[in-house]
């Protein structure tokens, strides 16, 4: 519900159902099978490029794709994995969109999401810690776009109005990331 | 020389067609498809059906121009387009230009038989806004 609010307020109000939609989408395709971590990175983006339907389709679709690939052959994923992943993710938003930090967009969640992974592995840290780290790094990103004016994306036609808005794709990669944290925890 | 035929992508499917209607009044021979809202009709774009109209173009035997109406359609054509091979992807061109004049001007190029080259800089209909 706090995704459709931020985005009727700077977008065009449906990034949250075509969220839901998309992950929803997600989920029934994995339950009928996906072997290993990049094969469920690729089912996602798939599933997500073809039923999202707004921009974050191909920027999310994207980034699980490079996600998967950054991956290479590992199977088990520790830290530098998260961050391994992470990397690619932004790197593959970054190509979509063209986009940079400062743009008030999901940039400013993924690039500190990613610093924030970096460190965990150089710590020694668990998986798990990493995509804590991640999260909570993503979150004071996303609600650091704030003041900011968006230059990017629909937000951008709205010029000054746009300051003083938390951006709904930086929120919305915020909460995916605490999603993978909160999984990978109990698994 | 393979006609060109051209897909219009956009979130809403009556702005689509409406395009496309506008279009064929003067390209009457060019193959003209929409790919336009999710696909279960919401607002939105949608890769598959991205992909099924340039497919379908492709296997009647034309080059295709693609045309967008705003900043996310743009990045569902150029993630299909990232997943073509090489060979096809030389007979596809994604123009960003001004949707309806540029779909107007492409497509009057494709019914004189333009080639994908001159139908693609139609569409980008830069002379229009020199």
């Amino acid at each position: 519900m706090l995704l459709i609010e931020l985005d009727r307020q700077i977008g065009d109000g449906d990034h949250g159902a075509n969220m839901d939609k998309g992950f929803t989408a997600a989920v029934a395709k994995l339950e009928a099978g996906a072997e290993t971590v990049q094969d469920v990175l690729k089912v996602v983006a798939q599933t997500l490029m073809s039923t999202v339907g707004g921009a974050a389709g191909p920027l999310y679709g994207t980034a699980f794709l490079r996600a998967s690939k950054a991956l290479g052959d590992d199977t088990e994923v520790d830290a530098a994995g998260v961050a391994a992943l992470i990397g690619g993710a932004l790197e593959g938003i970054v190509a979509r969109g063209k986009a940079t930090t400062g743009e008030k967009t999901m940039v400013d969640a993924w690039t500190p999401a990613l610093a924030a992974a970096q460190a965990v592995a150089e710590a020694g840290g668990s998986a798990t810690e990493a995509l804590y780290a991640a999260s909570k790094a993503a979150l004071e990103g996303a609600e650091a776009t704030i003041p900011m004016q968006a230059t990017k994306g629909r937000a951008s036609y709205l010029g000054e109005r746009s300051i003083g808005h938390q951006d709904p794709g930086a929120t919305s990669t915020a909460y995916l990331l605490a999603a993978a944290a909160d999984a990978s925890g109990i698994a | 020389m393979r006609s060109v035929g051209l897909v219009i992508v956009s979130h809403s499917e009556k702005l689509a067609e409406g395009v496309v209607e506008l279009t064929a009044q003067m390209a009457r021979d060019v193959a003209l498809r929409t790919a336009a809202g999710t696909d279960d009709g919401r607002i939105g774009t949608s890769f598959d059906k991205v992909n099924d109209a340039v497919t379908e173009l492709r296997e009647a035997g034309h080059d295709v121009v693609i045309l967008t109406d705003l900043g996310s359609a743009t990045m569902t054509v150029e993630a299909v387009l990232d997943f073509l091979d090489d060979d096809e992807r030389e007979h596809i061109v994604f123009a960003e230009g001004p949707l309806v004049e540029g779909a107007v001007a492409a497509g009057v190029a494709a019914q004189v038989g333009g080639d994908l080259a001159s139908v693609a800089q139609a569409a980008r209909a830069r002379e229009l806004f020199a």
